[in-house]
């Protein structure tokens, strides 16, 4: 009887399309922001996981996020490397200079002051240039949508100048680096320099990137560090999700898409729980034929479940691949690169639309077991 | 093997009521009787319980009291699951209202019953197709319900209700749909098709230009066959 269940779901074809774009929207809506909240809630640490060279971020006790920082002692960068298990410890700066063009473009950057000698931190990722040119005096690499950001409309080139603070520097450069939380140009240099390019103050450390010993658990060094310094001391990935925490906790983000997210489920399951439900109910009589003829409750239960599921599947499958076709496009922009159809929000997805399934098939699957079979002989 | 005077439906001292408190009294007391090889009428006026009857005797309703016999099987007494396989295996169903499956094509509703029998889908249409050729559908056996006219309709109709050789074929008003000629043609199919020495084919109507097709009229009121007659005036449509 698969057959005719099917031939039933899809023979009325303004219905049976009804039903499947109801799924689809349901699915692309909640694919779509669930995807997004995750993005953009990634880029709050992407300028954490950009530093692949070292394992622990350390920082002031009270630090919070990446963004917040307060700048520890030069001593603080001693006390690190005297801890057991560390194998090495680099300084890194942390500021907001503004930079601005010859033509009067201006942007606050995320300038990030890497260790003299090693570079430990340098972009890998680079579209033009190389990170290795740092070492000349005032030479910045830019990220390459801050490089828009500030060049609109120019190709990417290096050697332009940038202002900042009342010095001139060369883009010698171009990386590609993460996103971040906001649209600011990511802008590495050497932390000899940058400490020039922002305003003075009496310290600049603002983290201490270590590397623990072969063999030493991240986590352990961590401990060591805390214990011993009295310092923040996180490894990346911890560091991270601190930065996630903080966001979810003190801004509007969850509130917003968490809306969006609950009343995509909600509508998704009424309009596609109701229309399926419907389609039932409209296709009673028919059912009471089948009943009459002898087809047995089970099978028909089968029959909407097949009805059910294959109209789910359809759904969630066009849903899918009109949020791909999205993220595709969006990934292309600037301002929303990073932001991917992530396969979380599909499985988080699949599973809402099987739920949506499933309750409405039982409301249909209870109509018809219901169903009084001599329903057909009264016209 | 049966003969034409073997009986096929025995229905005893039948009751049916609907509701609890203010119940109505559908089924008072019936006692029925089809015959293999011939073609009975239920007549009577509307509301006299002639659908409640037939739905009692097909098993679609469960009689308040009162025994059925189908074919010497008491079928009243039968648990639900082999009550419908009792009904899928032995009965035909053809309905006022034809109640075809509008996504499938005329080839296919006929050929339902066999496939809920679990005959391969190829060879139930296949079957059905020699079927609605010998019902004078032999253009039309792709066609959807919706491009079909009442008598083609009701002749894919009879067709699903024969397809699988039942015992027993039961029409619900197959010609009140339908117009005086329509009927007239659809009801001389029945009586050619579904009447035959080790069947039994139960009609109910209230149309009184088609009765001359039967063998048996039982006349019905009030909930009680109050007479059943042979037909004087049955004319050979075989």
């Amino acid at each position: 009887m698969n057959f005719v269940a099917l031939k039933m779901l899809t023979g009325d074809r303004a219905k049976y399309l009804g039903l499947i774009f109801a799924i689809a929207f349901c699915t692309f809506l909640l694919e779509n922001q669930t995807s997004i909240f995750a993005g953009i809630l990634k880029r709050t640490g992407s300028q954490i996981l950009d530093f692949t060279d070292a394992a622990i971020w350390v920082m002031d006790a009270k630090t919070e996020y990446f963004e917040q920082t307060k700048a520890l002692k030069d001593t603080d960068l001693a006390r690190v490397r005297g801890v057991d298990g560390v194998e090495w410890a680099v300084k890194l700066f942390k500021g907001t200079p503004v930079a601005r063009t010859r033509a009067g473009k201006f942007a606050a950057c995320i300038l990030l002051g890497l260790d003299d000698a090693t570079l430990t931190g340098a972009p890998r990722k680079m579209l033009l240039g190389s990170w290795q040119r740092l070492r000349e005096p005032d030479s910045i690499v830019v990220d390459n949508a801050g490089y828009i950001l500030l060049f609109p409309g120019e190709p990417l080139q290096l050697e332009r100048e940038l202002e900042m603070n009342d010095h001139k520097v060369r883009i010698v450069g171009i990386s590609d680096a993460s996103a971040p939380f906001l649209s600011n140009p990511v802008v590495h240099t050497r932390y000899s320099e940058a400490i020039n390019f922002v305003g003075r103050e009496r310290t600049q450390l603002s983290y201490v990137l270590v590397q623990p010993q072969p063999g030493v658990n991240a986590e352990e060094v961590c401990r060591r560090i805390e214990a011993q310094t009295s310092l923040r001391a996180r490894t990346t990935d911890q560091f991270r999700w601190d930065c996630i925490r903080y966001y979810l906790k003190n801004t509007g983000i969850p509130v917003n898409f968490g809306i969006t997210i609950t009343i995509a489920l909600i509508v998704g399951t009424v309009v596609a729980g109701q229309t399926f439900y419907l389609f039932t109910v409209e296709n009673l009589k028919q059912f009471g034929a089948l009943k009459a003829i002898g087809v047995t409750n089970w099978r028909l239960t089968g029959m909407v479940l097949l009805q059910a599921f294959t109209a789910g599947l359809m759904g969630f499958g066009l849903g899918t691949g009109m949020a791909a076709v999205f993220f595709e496009i969006t990934l292309r922009n600037i301002p929303t690169r990073g932001l991917i159809l992530m396969w979380q929000s599909v499985a988080l997805t699949g599973g809402c639309i099987l739920l949506v399934v499933i309750i409405a098939s039982l409301l249909s699957i209870r109509r018809v077991v219901v169903l009084e079979p001599a329903a057909v002989f009264r016209g | 093997m049966n003969n034409g005077n073997s009986i096929a439906i025995a229905c005893h001292d039948l009751h049916k009521h609907f509701g609890n408190g203010a119940r109505v009294e559908a089924l008072r007391g019936v006692n029925f009787e089809a015959r293999l090889g011939e073609l009975t009428f239920i007549v009577g006026p509307s509301g006299c319980g002639k659908t409640t009857l037939l739905s009692v005797i097909t098993g679609l309703l469960d009689a308040s009291a009162g025994e059925i016999e189908l074919f010497g099987r008491n079928t009243s007494r039968l648990p639900t699951n082999q009550r419908i396989l009792f009904r899928r295996e032995n009965i035909g169903f053809v309905f006022q209202q034809f109640n075809l499956l509008p996504a499938l094509t005329a080839a296919e509703n006929a050929a339902v019953p066999l496939i809920a029998a679990g005959v391969k889908r190829t060879e139930a249409v296949d079957r059905a197709k020699s079927l609605l050729d010998r019902l004078g559908l032999e253009g039309r056996r792709d066609g959807l319900p919706a491009t079909l006219s009442g008598g083609e309709q009701q002749r894919v109709a009879i067709a699903r209700a024969l397809v699988h050789e039942p015992r027993l074929v039961v029409c619900d008003e197959p010609t009140a749909a339908l117009d005086h000629a329509t009927g007239e043609a659809v009801m001389k199919l029945v009586a050619a098709n579904a009447v035959h020495p080790d069947r039994a084919a139960v009609v109910v109507t209230h149309d009184a230009r088609v009765f001359h097709y039967a063998d048996v009229i039982a006349h019905m009121d009030d909930g009680r066959i109050v007479k059943t007659e042979r037909n004087g005036h049955k004319e050979s449509h075989l």
